[in-house]
């Protein structure tokens, strides 16, 4: 669902832009560092971002996805145990 | 810098409780564990916050508006337009490969990434959020012709649209037409012109500020 | 094998379990060869932690929109689309 080319769509395509957040830059320098620090590559990313449903995908923002994946690769390589992020949310 | 307040029923706001949505506290909690893991530096992080700031389309404006008044220098970018942003002392970025393709006569560009948002992020700064849109993901490679009507654009007949889908590391940069009536600007002046979205392939340059504006 | 500026190729119509950057919209298509750009790491393996190696040739691919899209609109047959593939989805036509 990640490839669009092409497919239907309606909606007029929304040009109200917004200057990214904080919490956006954090996104991308996050996966910029983990990039230079070869824990995470491009493609990774990409591919953890294709693992999200449908449903998630179409929902999420674009910074969003890219939070999902970089949880999704570090949880796999071991790096952050399952549930970890969660956890430290909660204290 | 803050969230403006996203429509609710956009969907692609993020989802927020209070002020913020739940994705900011999640990066930055995930950010304070990959630093105590030592996994990544805190200098990491701000560096590269630093440099994602620092980008703006000023830069892509320069080489354009170099090409248009050095027909040397266009040829330079044409062929390789990573080592003519080098030349220029500007940073064109982590791509490998970055190309430049020249709207003419006879050929109006376009460029998108269907598959995700690959944008020449370093010489045009982060991409809009329409770019990374999924109807101008969808319909940038289906109906160009009705996209650029959207956009506002006029395409005179004769005229090739021709589409760039970034699907790999090539970065990809419009060099828009020239304005008729800019033979009296400055280099500067003439940059001034120059657009993101023109640079995108989604508008052309903006008119000559009358003079005295 | 290597493709040639102008060589006519298909891109290969193969289902692809997992992460590829050929899209779904071009497989099938028949275009020409605009140039090499040079030789990339494969994301398909990339992707899954292995490093891309060996990087494998990269071509810009030309394509007329009405070979691509059968009710492309407006009926400019001039317009065209653009995208890179790598090597190891293109085939030669005859």
């Amino acid at each position: 669902m990640h490839d669009r080319g092409g497919l239907h769509s309606d909606a007029p395509i929304d040009r109200t832009e917004h200057e990214l957040a904080d919490w956006e830059l954090l996104t991308d320098a996050l996966v910029g560092a983990l990039s230079r620090c070869g824990l995470m590559n491009v493609d990774e990313l990409r591919r953890g971002i294709e693992s999200m449903s449908p449903v998630e995908y179409e929902r999420a923002s674009y910074y969003e996805r890219w939070l999902y994946s970089v949880e999704a690769i570090m949880t796999e390589k071991g790096v952050l145990a399952a549930g970890e992020v969660d956890a430290r949310l909660d204290t | 810098m803050t969230d403006h307040d996203h429509d609710h029923d956009h969907p692609h706001a993020p989802i927020t409780t209070g002020d913020e949505p739940l994705a900011a506290a999640r990066v930055r909690a995930l950010a304070d564990l990959l630093v105590e893991k030592h996994a990544i530096g805190r200098d990491d992080l701000r560096e590269r916050i630093d440099w994602l700031v620092s980008r703006t389309p000023a830069d892509g404006a320069r080489l354009v508006a170099r090409a248009w008044v050095d027909p040397e220098f266009k040829e330079r970018l044409l062929a390789d337009a990573r080592a003519a942003a080098l030349e220029l002392g500007l940073d064109p970025g982590p791509s490998p490969v970055v190309v430049a393709v020249e709207n003419t006569k006879a050929v109006h560009h376009m460029v998108v990434c269907t598959l995700c948002s690959c944008y020449p992020k370093a010489l045009l700064g982060p991409p809009p959020d329409w770019y990374k849109s999924l109807p101008y993901r969808s319909r940038a490679v289906s109906d160009p012709r009705g996209v650029l009507d959207e956009f506002g654009v006029e395409i005179e007949d004769g005229v090739e649209v021709r589409v760039l889908d970034s699907t790999a590391d090539i970065r990809y940069l419009v060099i828009p037409r020239r304005p008729a009536d800019g033979d009296a600007m400055t280099e500067d002046e003439l940059a001034s012109l120059v657009t993101r979205d023109s640079m995108i392939g989604v508008a052309q340059p903006a008119a000559q500020k009358p003079i005295g504006s | 094998m290597s493709y040639r500026a102008g060589q006519r190729v298909r891109v290969a119509a193969r289902p692809h379990d997992g992460h590829h950057r050929t899209p779904e919209y071009l497989k099938g298509k028949i275009g020409t060869v605009e140039r090499l750009h040079g030789s990339f790491t494969n994301p398909e393996t990339r992707a899954y932690g292995a490093d891309g190696l060996p990087k494998q040739p990269l071509y810009l691919v030309g394509f007329a929109q009405h070979d691509v899209w059968p009710d492309y609109r407006g009926g400019h047959a001039d317009d065209r689309i653009y995208v890179d593939v790598f090597e190891h989805w293109l085939e030669a036509v005859e």
